[in-house]
């Protein structure tokens, strides 16, 4: 099937059922979509089975470009769903996936999409069961926007919330910071680097399971995406009512990261990120939940970047390499390059 | 990383900070009110935020922040000049990020662009230059902003589109002078600066000539500064020294950048392509002589206000702001009756609130740790 997706394809008719069959249905492939009703069915037992709740979650996902170093739309639309679950200490099990197309858009784009949402899928252990296709014509969406939706299973007794960040809590993160804000910018070829960075995207939900298997109590827990890790630690730090101290040089930072920072002016605390969690935990759980972090692929490069006290409550505040101190605060809009 | 983490070092800063005490005792004072040293350039102010440097130095020293971020002064009617000459339908209008969010008296380019005018942010004005070749049946307006750091870089743009006979390319010159606003400061009657910090990438075009009439005119010592935490706190100990010594003179610290005899053929571009206004409107700081550049008559066909219709319109800044007394040390941003009460980075009302490397909007967002402390302090 070669081409381009026409109106036809979201016609309801021949085109549609075609590209239904033998992309998404022959791309995802599992039982549960190929049986092709109006709805997955889910068997509860299976569900009781990993836990006491359910977990549900959504978001869409418009990233220009569509492919970038280390990763794609495809990619990002299963890790940003996986992860949203697994940061609440959920299994993740069932996802759905609504594509919107414009008119125009190479079949092999799609297919290549696809593909890659296949393999994130599998390994993250998750099935796409149920889905949505509709074509738009040419200009009313930017060639191609996706929805995920997930279910997970919250085990009993694990209650990850932000405001449960006690003073003399440790704050752990699982690697490199702002890889993927840094991907963006270069793949949008605007600086032509010698040395891309390659998105940091990748699904967390293995690293949670052998972090709560480490930890069970683990007192926080978000996947620092848009906003940085400065975003996620004002979200911890508000919630919480105590104060986030940080220390400048425990956080990972690649030096291509910093080059692409100091070059544009722009901080990597509020870079965004689509494969790194903040953890908070009981001081004598840190050591413990690390070591289980850096046996995981996924936070090799974990390590403990600070510390919560009582005041001054509400704030995050950064101990610079260079011997200061200063709020971090959440941004007021996106961050712009600066002039001089 | 290297070149940038030597300029970081906390070894090295305590080090200055303790050579810093050493000296202020020396330093015959006739009241007992801090030393008050102005940072002239929103580049140093960033710095001095990012870093927390302001709790690092002694009580005894305050760092007023002066009006050197272009983005800040830039007036709400010349805003309003850019957002109507970007809501033409045959222009793409360009211009640098942080210029995009500065509130007009009805909108921002970011507010315009999403109604549908074709605004694009560039990294440079020969990135302006290729949107015009590539677009021929387009008027391509490159919004031109900035002190002497960026004049060079925009007439290089104009002398290149002239070359090329790229018609279509204009642009909407808003470049500021930095020696008539350091003496629209130095004369105003309420001033109290001891010292000045002189913008690095300013003197790296002009050289140090331009400021030695704020040594020998006025008495004040001055040091040319680069933008690395480093060379600030090396700076400020250089102007305690002076003050120590009882000597005032313009000083280098930024010698690996800067050539005493400032950047020739940056200047030669800049001679060709621009003239002084007789006067130029800042936010915070009214009007001023001098203190603005527009097009030679020569290159009036890649001048967007002679090319096309602007409303020009003066728009006041609202009469609560105290920007001009802030700028001038005399009250701390704090102090102003609508800080953090009317004027918020969410809804700016005077020019310091309006970029993050304004003082009012630094401290609002990093330096609540600072005000605190200093209020500890006068309490």
């Amino acid at each position: 099937m070669n081409g381009t997706i026409t109106l036809a394809h979201g016609a309801g008719g021949r085109a549609m059922r075609e590209l239904i069959d033998t992309l998404f249905v022959g791309g995802y492939g599992n039982d549960l979509l190929a049986a092709l009703e109006d709805q997955a069915r889910l068997e509860l037992d299976a569900l009781v089975a990993h836990g006491d709740r359910l977990a549900f979650t959504t978001d869409s996902y418009v990233v220009d470009p569509l492919f970038f170093p280390g990763g794609d739309i495809g990619k990002l639309a299963i890790t940003g769903t996986v992860n949203d679950l697994a940061v609440g200490g959920a299994r993740p099990l069932f996802l759905s996936c609504g594509m919107i197309l414009e008119e125009g858009l190479p079949l092999d784009t799609l297919r290549r999409v696809v593909a890659s949402m296949k393999a994130t899928a599998d390994e993250a252990g998750v099935q796409i069961v149920t889905g949505d296709t509709k074509i738009v014509h040419r200009g009313a969406a930017d060639k191609l926007f996706i929805n995920t939706a997930g279910i997970g299973v919250i085990p009993a007794g694990v209650d990850i919330r932000a405001a449960r960040a006690r003073p003399g809590d440790r704050i752990l993160i699982n690697g490199w910071v702002g890889d993927h804000g840094a991907a963006i910018v270069d793949a949008r070829g605007e600086l032509a680097l010698d040395n891309p960075v390659e998105t940091d995207c990748q699904p967390l939900s293995g690293l949670v399971e052998a972090m709560l298997a480490a930890c069970p109590d683990i007192h926080c827990l978000r996947d620092a995406t848009r906003g940085g890790i400065a975003g996620v630690l004002n979200e911890f730090a508000t919630a919480s009512g105590c104060a986030l101290h940080i220390e400048e040089t425990a956080v990972p930072i690649r030096d291509t990261v910093r080059g692409v920072c100091e070059i544009l002016g722009l901080d990597p605390l509020y870079l965004a990120n689509e494969g790194k969690l903040v953890a908070i935990v009981a001081p004598e759980d840190a050591e413990p939940v690390l070591e289980a972090m850096r046996a995981h692929p996924a936070g090799r490069d974990a390590v403990i970047i600070g510390e919560v006290t009582e005041s001054p409550t509400g704030s995050v505040i950064l101990h610079t390499g260079f011997g200061g101190e200063r709020i971090v605060d959440l941004l007021v809009g996106e961050q712009l390059p600066r002039i001089c | 990383m290297k070149f940038v983490d030597e300029f970081r070092d906390p070894n090295k800063a305590r080090a200055l900070i303790r050579e810093i005490e050493t000296l202020l005792p020396q330093i015959p004072r006739a009241d007992e009110r801090p030393l008050q040293i102005m940072e002239f350039c929103g580049g140093h102010t960033h710095t001095i935020f990012r870093y927390g440097l302001e709790q690092m130095l002694p009580g005894a020293i305050e760092l007023v922040h002066g009006p050197g971020c272009p983005v800040c002064v830039l007036p709400m009617g010349r805003v309003d000049d850019c957002v109507a000459l970007a809501e033409r339908p045959e222009v793409i209008f360009t211009t640098f990020g942080d210029a995009m969010r500065v509130p007009g008296s009805k909108k921002s380019l970011l507010q315009a662009k999403a109604e549908g005018a074709d605004v694009r942010m560039v990294y440079s004005p020969l990135d302006a230059l290729a949107l015009a070749r590539a677009n021929p049946d387009r008027e391509v307006i490159f919004f031109a902003l900035g002190f002497e750091t960026t004049m060079p870089s925009t007439a290089l743009t104009v002398l290149a589109a002239e070359r090329e006979g790229i018609d279509n390319f204009s642009l909407f010159c808003n470049h500021i002078t930095t020696v008539p606003t350091i003496k629209a400061i130095l004369d105003s009657p309420d001033m109290q600066i001891d010292a000045f910090l002189a913008p690095g990438h300013v003197s790296m075009v002009v050289g140090e000539a331009p400021f030695r009439f704020v040594a020998e005119d006025y008495g004040k010592p001055i040091v040319i500064t680069g933008f690395e935490p480093l060379d600030i706190l090396q700076s400020l100990w250089m102007v305690i020294r002076q003050l120590a010594e009882g000597r005032c003179e313009v000083e280098n610290q930024y010698r690996r950048i800067v050539p005493p005899e400032g950047n020739s053929a940056g200047l030669e571009a800049v001679a060709k392509v621009f003239e002084l206004r007789e006067f130029f409107e800042w936010r915070g700081l009214g009007s001023i002589d001098h203190s603005g550049v527009r097009m030679r008559e020569e290159y009036a066909r890649f001048d967007a206000e002679r090319k096309f219709p602007v409303p020009s319109l003066k728009i006041a800044d609202p009469r609560s702001c105290q920007c001009g007394e802030v700028l001038k040390g005399v009250i701390r941003p704090w102090e102003c009756k609508v800080y953090g009460r009317q004027c918020t980075p969410q809804t700016p009302m005077g020019a310091l609130m309006v970029s993050s490397e304004g003082a009012c909007a630094a401290y609002y967002q990093h330096g609540r740790l600072a005000v605190e402390a200093q209020r500890g302090q006068a309490g």
